[in-house]
């Protein structure tokens, strides 16, 4: 039986858009139901994987560093990866190396690897199904 | 026939072009395509029966789906809902995908 594979294509930054929550809730779906997963990482979306990320405080509710339990999308990511292995799935994670030396974030959370467009438009032709979501 | 799966994540109230959105949807739908839109994020806002825009109402031949984990954030509930419109999440986005149907983010 054909493994079923389904490919993102993902342009927001980090801590800016619902979009981004959405995505890694289709991703984990996916990994979920036993596909496999590539995910493209463009532009803004480049940053999401950034390793240096770093939680903080809420001094405007009073809340401590503990408290507060800062999310950070490299986090997400890696917990995805966590996923991927735990369910026997293949997570392909690419970041767009332009976008990525443009924005100095080189160093990404383990798994994910620098590429090219031509990654995504490669996966295009062997996936199941393809979604763009695109910045607005 | 194709089928199309249309993503829209904004309201009428945001954003003028979500009405075309719609009209999109209805087109596709009216062409004898099987056509699903599913509201998500602050796209759920107008499945809300006292806000639903003759747009949306006039999607009769669209399947009309809306997210449950952005119903529960902005606190509405499935008994607001216009008729017609069913809960689903994100799983139904990942199945669309993984039958090939053509998948859209509006």
């Amino acid at each position: 039986m054909s493994q079923t594979v389904l490919s993102f294509l993902l342009m927001d930054g980090p801590f800016e858009q619902a979009r981004t929550t959405t995505a890694f809730r289709m991703i984990e779906a996916a990994l979920d139901k036993g596909y496999d997963v590539n995910v493209f990482a463009y532009e803004g979306g480049v940053s999401l994987a950034f390793a240096h990320q770093k939680p903080h405080a809420n001094s405007v509710h009073g809340r401590t560093f503990e408290e507060e339990n800062h999310p950070l999308t490299k986090d997400w990511i890696a917990a995805l990866f966590e996923k991927a292995k735990a369910k026997g799935c293949q997570l392909d994670w690419v970041n767009c190396g332009l976008c990525v030396d443009e924005r100095g974030v080189n160093e990404a959370v383990e798994g994910c690897r620098r590429g090219a467009p031509k990654d995504f438009w490669e996966w295009t032709k062997v996936s199941n199904g393809t979604l763009v979501i695109g910045t607005k | 026939m194709t089928k199309y799966f249309l993503i829209e994540s904004q309201s009428p109230f945001e954003s003028p072009e979500v009405n075309h959105n719609y009209q999109l949807a209805a087109d596709l739908a009216i062409a004898g395509n099987d056509v699903t839109l599913f509201f998500i994020e602050n796209g759920v806002f107008v499945t809300r029966s006292a806000v639903a825009s003759q747009e949306l109402i006039n999607l009769g031949q669209v399947n009309l789906l809306a997210d449950k984990f952005s119903l529960d954030e902005r606190g509405i509930d499935s008994k607001e809902l216009e008729s017609g419109i069913k809960i689903s999440s994100v799983d139904s986005i990942v199945d669309a995908m993984s039958q090939g149907q053509k998948m859209m983010w509006l």
